[in-house]
């Protein structure tokens, strides 16, 4: 919520032009409304040599939450999009930039009667951002601002000295320098990437954020070699904001009644994952891996328990042979995701006869899963914690019973060939365990003995000869068993 | 029913069948139906054709009004109420639909014929304006029809057949209803039920004898109620075929068929059955018996009654259970199952059929008492129990007293017969991690509740509560009950205060409560302890193997990741309970608390980061530079001198916000410095605590806490205040601000009494909270205290909290009833599942 913006001067050029280029007088304070609270202009320094000017907006945090009103019970604000114990009213945010443009909006189009030459003229700039929120820390502010100019100074602010183990916050102490730019360059640059840094979720952009991104952007944007994250990260708050509001508020209130952040609870579709548009090789090669298992056993109706977003299915849908094709899911944003991605509501009848989506549980025995030819759990098992293991067997294997049952999961064995991951971690944060071939092999076996099954094992991926293969599938097949008559067993 | 009628014939009709009306256009069908039948009981063809075509005589209509007929027929049936059809029915084919429906709904199919001369039908349709045009053949082709089918109707599968001829017979005749054989649900015991016998006569005296009956009679009237497979395999069938059948005529008995008498019935009456399975047995004893005791064998195996449903619904005996579905219905398909119940289809290594665990499907309200597979325990699943306890195997002989639910058995003699293969030890499908079913918590419920009559949770917040009770709960046999939220005082208006306990103790006078407790507010995790005596004990009354409890979050996450740690809390909090004494004064081997856990940066560290201390952080980097600035246009003599007070308060303000959450905040080291504050003891064997007055409890707790030598176990400060006494609410508040002053969360204001009703007899909140004003700051931000901000914040909605608060209250208090009262586990899980998905109801979450 405050900046300062300095520059040096000469008696030719004195600093306190500053104040000609702001449209603001260096030795009056000056107030603006804006729809999120009050800013303010003035000058704790001001003559030729040099001169600051300082923006203060003071940020209405009861106003802020309660712009909802209305839309919760009883008028009350929903939780998920506003919180009382906010940092918009200390850190640097959209809003600061808000209150920037439009404070500033004469300065940011480099206009100035007064002294129009001066508009045009690079000056000594020093723009100082005590509490500058900025998702990627500060090596992600020198990525952003180097290129465009700056001297940059980002210092990591720390949690809370009292407890050191917390680490860093998100903001840093940004001072930025340089003798190269314009003012209305350093304005727009400011505008674009507060926000851009700040990654926001829960603040409201109005529908032409893309013209005014263009008009901002202009003669910096194209050029600057993160463009790509700045523009996506600057146009998709919008997008989040409505997803939040049609999708995850049971259980961001869950959450909350459990002191948790919601991503801890509605993480079971990957954030990066969602928008997947060129699958790693290894999901394309378990894919394929698991429709030939499929079309080996003969399986016509199919169920894929723990779908996630659907791209299975979608594969199943395009061979004929698979007649009715269940995708079953515990989390509800999953299948919203699977939904869009097979287009369901627009699909044709032929089509849409063969492909249905469900909630279901893997802890909770479920009628509607039993009587199918096959049943695919493809990365599923360890997102369980072991203790609950057991219920899902007995749901698949025990109630569900298809005659083939399909396991993927990670060996953890291959973990040392990736080289991206970290010794000891797992591949995904919500991985509650990761097997290795034996264990896999020992649980897999247990399993089929305890309910008839025979099972086979097939690696997925390459297969390394010391380590085995990235992904590990273990084939079930119910056992002939010896067919028993109705008198037979009357008769016991 | 008028005069005429009685004069007429009588026709029985089952009080649970469907009813078909045969007989020609004109016939008088809907006539005869109007009289003998309540209006909402019959369905007619013409009526459907209406339905479907505007045109009750559209006769291109036809196959689409029979597919309601039917549609209607069926939800009827299904719900177990009689249906009577109302179409001519003269074709076999239409006959034919209507016999399998009634089959698919295990009900008797009953004809009705009205064989009315064609003369009479064709005068009545001709004095009908929209059927006047009905060509005379039509209603000759009718008749014709009928004529010829009369000969076949009980071959096609009707169970009773009315033929009534002419008009005088078909308006005189009477309907009364029969009550089905199988419903004796007048009859309230108390009963005996008795397991499998297969002639341990020997061991049927002694259990009759230790029941308390003395020649077959007992004193207090007691009935006598046998399972079934009183013969076969053991050393004296006919004496307990005689024991069994004089009890049953002198009515003090009640006896079901086993698949043993029924294959014994058959062999008696002349068919060719295998001597297997103990029969030869059977034959060769009652070679000894007179012809006459044979016959009344046969006479009396003949006799019974596939299962029957007592004591107003709530008990079904039958041989070898019965889904509920099956309950007091009347089929081939009911009899086969109540006598040998449900096969996979599937044969086990010993070449036996492997039996479908019906019980674990079971969600039926009428307990379920059977035998067939013996087990060497009977024990209870989903509110039914096999009471064969293998006594012809050497294992004993068991009966269920009812409804005192007791076992009582006795020993066999001797292996009379060597099993094929070893009894299982457990109760048929009560298996290890078997889990709940989807039904039991998916989609628009509605759980009834003891305290608070129905409680409804909507679709939406059930699919959440499914999403993290799948992903992230402990096992749901160590999650019998998750708390409720609860609501804060009534919005104060003191100033500079958003909450205040005055308006609390208010509160509690208007609802009639004298006295409460202020208890101190302990600001950490809520957390639920269950802990068992040792893993058998948690293996023997929750059924897993390993933990000795659990210890989970408010939304049923197990509070440590690592369960080493939770068995050490676990470990103290048994010392603490072994050392207090409280598993003997308790009477039970497991106790489940209610606690606090501390420090609040232990779970809630995610949340501090990303929130809290950000926020903290954020204040503190950027004030001194606004600060400063602000000094700076000062000196240089720029009017902001108010502004530049403002901001200094402001920064004040974040300044004690820091303050408020550092004091929840402390590191620990594996246990060192971890806290736990129980505050209520929720349940023991047997018995809800949760209506155990606030005193009691406490004092329960104090003896905890001094008992645990380790300082995990925090006591909690109290205070008992009288609401009508101002000086003593005045005391409560002192109390209170002193607590806050020095930085303590709050309290929370219960009645004393625990469960308490107003006058109008509505449940009262179970405690209402009042938070400090320096904590509240964590809720509504570090500026919340300035003037316009709480003026603003005032204006909160408490009603919908409050109404969440009683109902998850009342889901709570429901699940406890049900966990001590022995209830299956869906039960108690259906309640607990109920409290976490109106967890994620809209309601202000600051609230």
């Amino acid at each position: 919520m405050f900046l300062t913006i300095s520059t040096t001067g000469t008696p030719e050029r004195p600093a306190t032009d500053l104040g000609f280029l702001l449209h603001k007088h260096p030795d009056k304070a000056q107030a603006f409304s804006t729809s999120y609270g009050k800013a303010h202009v003035l000058y704790p320094e001001a003559d030729a040599e040099r001169c600051t000017a300082a923006l203060l907006l003071e940020v209405d945090a009861v106003a802020l939450v309660r712009r909802g009103k209305g839309k919760g019970r009883g008028g009350a604000p929903d939780a998920a999009l506003a919180q009382y114990v906010n940092d918009r009213p200390y850190a640097a945010s959209s809003l600061l930039a808000v209150a920037l443009s439009g404070v500033f909006s004469s300065a940011m189009r480099g206009v100035c009667t007064a002294r129009p030459e001066a508009a045009v003229q690079t000056r000594p700039l020093r723009i100082e951002v005590p509490a500058l929120p900025a998702r990627g820390g500060a090596e992600l502010v020198r990525k952003l601002f180097e290129p465009l100019g700056w001297a940059v100074g980002a210092e990591p602010v720390a949690l809370d000295a009292e407890f050191p183990e917390w680490g860093d916050s998100r903001y840093v102490r940004l001072v930025l320098e340089s003798t190269g730019l314009t003012l209305a360059e350093a304005l727009r640059h400011l505008y674009v990437l507060l926000p851009v840094l700040d990654d926001a979720k829960h603040y409201w952009v109005s529908s032409d954020e893309v013209d005014k991104l263009l008009r901002a952007g202009e003669g910096w944007l194209s050029e600057h070699p993160e463009q790509k994250l700045i523009t996506s990260r600057y146009l998709s708050r919008r997008w989040s904001l409505t997803r939040q509001a049609m999708e995850r508020l049971e259980l961001v209130r869950l959450a909350e009644a459990d002191d948790s952040e919601v991503e801890e609870i509605d993480n079971a579709v990957a954030a990066e994952a969602e928008t997947e548009e060129k699958p790693t090789p290894l999901a394309v090669q378990r894919r394929d891996a698991i429709i030939t298992a499929l079309q080996a056993s003969g399986a016509t109706r199919v169920l894929d328990l723990g779908c996630g977003q659907g791209q299975l299915v979608q594969a199943l849908l395009k061979d004929a042979r698979f007649t009715e094709i269940v995708g079953t899911d515990v989390s509800m944003r999953a299948l919203t995701i699977a939904s869009r991605r097979l287009k369901l509501d627009r699909m044709g009848e032929r089509l849409a006869s063969r492909v249905r989506l469900f909630q279901s549980s893997l802890a909770y025995t479920d009628n509607r899963l039993k009587g199918y030819d096959a049943a695919v759990l493809s990365e599923v098992i360890e997102h369980l914690d072991l203790p609950r293991l057991p219920a899902l067997e007995y749901a698949v294997f025990g109630s569900a019973r298809p005659r083939t049952v399909l396991v993927t999961t990670p060996n953890v064995e291959y973990n040392v060939r990736w080289e991206s991951l970290p010794a000891g971690h797992v591949r995904h944060s919500d991985h509650r365990f990761e097997w290795t071939r034996a264990q896999f092999g020992a649980w897999a076996a247990a399993v089929a003995e305890r309910h008839g099954y025979d099972v086979e094992f097939v690696p997925v991926g390459p297969d390394d000869p010391e380590v085995g293969p990235p992904t590990q599938m273990a084939v079930f097949s119910l056992s002939a068993a010896p067919h028993t008559t109705e008198k037979e067993a009357k008769a016991a | 029913m008028t005069e005429t009628q009685t004069k007429g014939r009588v026709l029985p009709v089952t009080d649970l069948s469907l009813v078909v009306l045969i007989g020609a256009s004109g016939s008088g069908k809907s006539t005869f139906a109007r009289r003998h039948f309540k209006p909402t009981e019959i369905i007619s063809s013409d009526f459907c054709r209406g339905l479907v075509s505007d045109d009750e005589n559209d006769q291109s209509a036809t196959r689409d009004a029979f597919d309601v007929l039917h549609y209607i027929a069926g939800k009827r049936l299904a719900a177990g109420r009689r249906t009577v059809v109302d179409a001519t029915s003269v074709q076999q084919e239409s006959r034919r639909q209507l016999i399998e429906l009634a089959r698919q709904h295990d009900v008797l199919p009953i004809a009705i014929v009205l064989d009315v001369p064609e003369e009479v039908c064709a005068e009545r349709n001709a004095a009908r304006t929209d059927r006047a045009d009905m060509p005379r053949r039509v209603i000759g082709r009718h008749i014709r029809e009928l004529r010829r089918s009369l000969r076949h109707l009980e071959r096609e599968g009707f169970r009773k057949v009315h033929v009534l001829r002419g008009v005088e017979d078909t308006e005189n005749a009477t309907v009364v209803t029969e009550k089905r054989f199988n419903d004796l649900t007048h009859l309230t015991g108390p009963f005996d039920i008795v397991g499998d016998i297969h002639g341990c006569a020997l061991e049927l005296e002694a259990l009759l004898g230790k029941l308390g009956y003395a020649d077959g009679v007992h004193p207090d009237g007691r009935t006598a109620v046998f399972v079934g497979d009183l013969v076969d395999r053991g050393p004296d069938s006919p004496g307990v075929l005689r024991r069994v059948m004089s009890m049953v005529k002198s009515g003090n008995a009640l006896c079901v068929p086993g698949n043993h008498e029924n294959k014994y019935g058959r062999h008696l009456r002349g068919r060719k059955v295998q001597h297997t399975h103990g029969l030869a047995e059977t034959i060769e004893q009652m070679e000894g018996e007179s012809e006459e005791f044979r016959a009344e064998v046969r006479e009396f195996l003949d006799g019974l009654v596939s299962h029957y449903v007592l004591d107003g619904g709530r008990l079904v005996v039958c041989h070898a259970g019965l889904p509920e579905k099956y309950h007091g219905r009347t089929s081939g398909r009911v009899r086969s199952h109540a006598l040998y119940g449900d096969t996979t289809g599937e044969t086990d290594e010993f070449g036996l059929p492997v039996r479908y665990p019906w019980a674990e499907d079971y969600r039926g309200r009428a307990a379920v008492v059977y035998g067939h597979t013996p087990v060497p325990e009977a024990t209870w699943l989903n509110n039914t129990i096999c009471l064969d306890t293998g006594a012809v195997f050497g294992g004993k002989l068991t009966a269920l007293r009812y409804p005192e639910r007791e076992l009582v058995d006795v020993p066999a003699e001797q292996v009379w017969y060597e099993p094929t293969k070893p009894l299982r030890s457990e109760a048929p499908g009560g298996h290890d991690g078997r889990p709940l079913d989807l039904a039991d918590v998916h989609g628009r419920r509605i759980v009834e509740t003891r305290h608070a009559g129905r409680v409804s949770v909507r679709e939406e917040n059930g699919a959440a509560a499914l999403e993290v009770m799948s992903r992230f709960a402990v096992d749901p046999r160590l999650l019998p009950y998750l708390p409720p939220t609860m609501a804060p005082t009534a919005t104060s208006h003191v100033e500079g205060y958003l909450e205040h306990p005055a308006e609390a103790f208010a509160q509690y006078q208007e609802d009639g409560v004298a006295r409460v407790v202020c208890e101190e507010k302990h600001m950490g995790s809520r957390a639920v302890a269950l802990v068992c005596r040792d893993a058998d004990a948690a293996r023997k009354r929750f059924g897993v193997d390993g933990p000795t409890g659990s210890l989970y979050t408010r939304t049923g996450r197990p509070f440590f990741d690592d369960e080493s740690v939770t068995e050490q809390i676990l470990d103290r909090l048994r010392s603490a309970i072994d050392e207090a004494g409280l598993w003997a004064e308790l009477d039970t081997d497991w106790v489940l608390l209610d606690a606090e856990l501390m420090p609040w940066s232990l779970k809630a560290a995610g949340l501090l980061r990303s929130q809290y201390a950000a926020v903290g952080a954020a204040s503190r980097a950027v004030f001194p530079g606004a600060l400063a600035a602000l000094e700076g246009a000062v000196a240089r003599g720029v009017d902001v001198s108010d502004l530049l007070a403002r901001q200094r308060e402001r920064a004040d303000a974040a300044s004690k916000f820091t303050d408020a959450y550092r004091r929840y905040c402390w590191t620990t080291d594996g246990l060192d410095g971890v806290r736990l504050a129980p505050f209520q003891i929720l349940a023991v064997q047997g018995r809800s605590l949760a209506g155990l007055p606030h005193d009691e409890q406490l004092a329960l707790l104090d003896r905890l806490v001094e008992h645990d030598p380790t300082g995990l176990l925090q006591t909690t400060r109290r205070l008992y205040v009288d609401t009508a006494d101002p000086e003593s609410v005045r005391a409560g508040v002192d109390w209170w601000l002193e607590m806050t002053g020095r930085g303590g969360e709050g309290m929370v204001v219960k009645p004393v009494g625990a469960v308490v009703r107003t006058e109008q007899g509505r449940l009262v909140q179970p405690g209402i909270k009042c938070r400090g004003r320096e904590y509240l700051r964590i809720i509504y931000g570090p500026e919340y205290t300035r003037p316009d901000n709480l003026s603003r914040l005032r204006g909160r909605f408490l009603n919908h909290k409050r109404s969440l608060a009683i109902r998850e209250y009342a889901l709570g208090l429901e699940a406890l009833d049900r966990l001590a009262e022995g209830e299956p586990l869906w039960r108690v899980h259906e309640a607990v599942f109920g409290v976490l998905a109106l967890e994620s109801e809209p309601v202000d979450p600051r609230l």
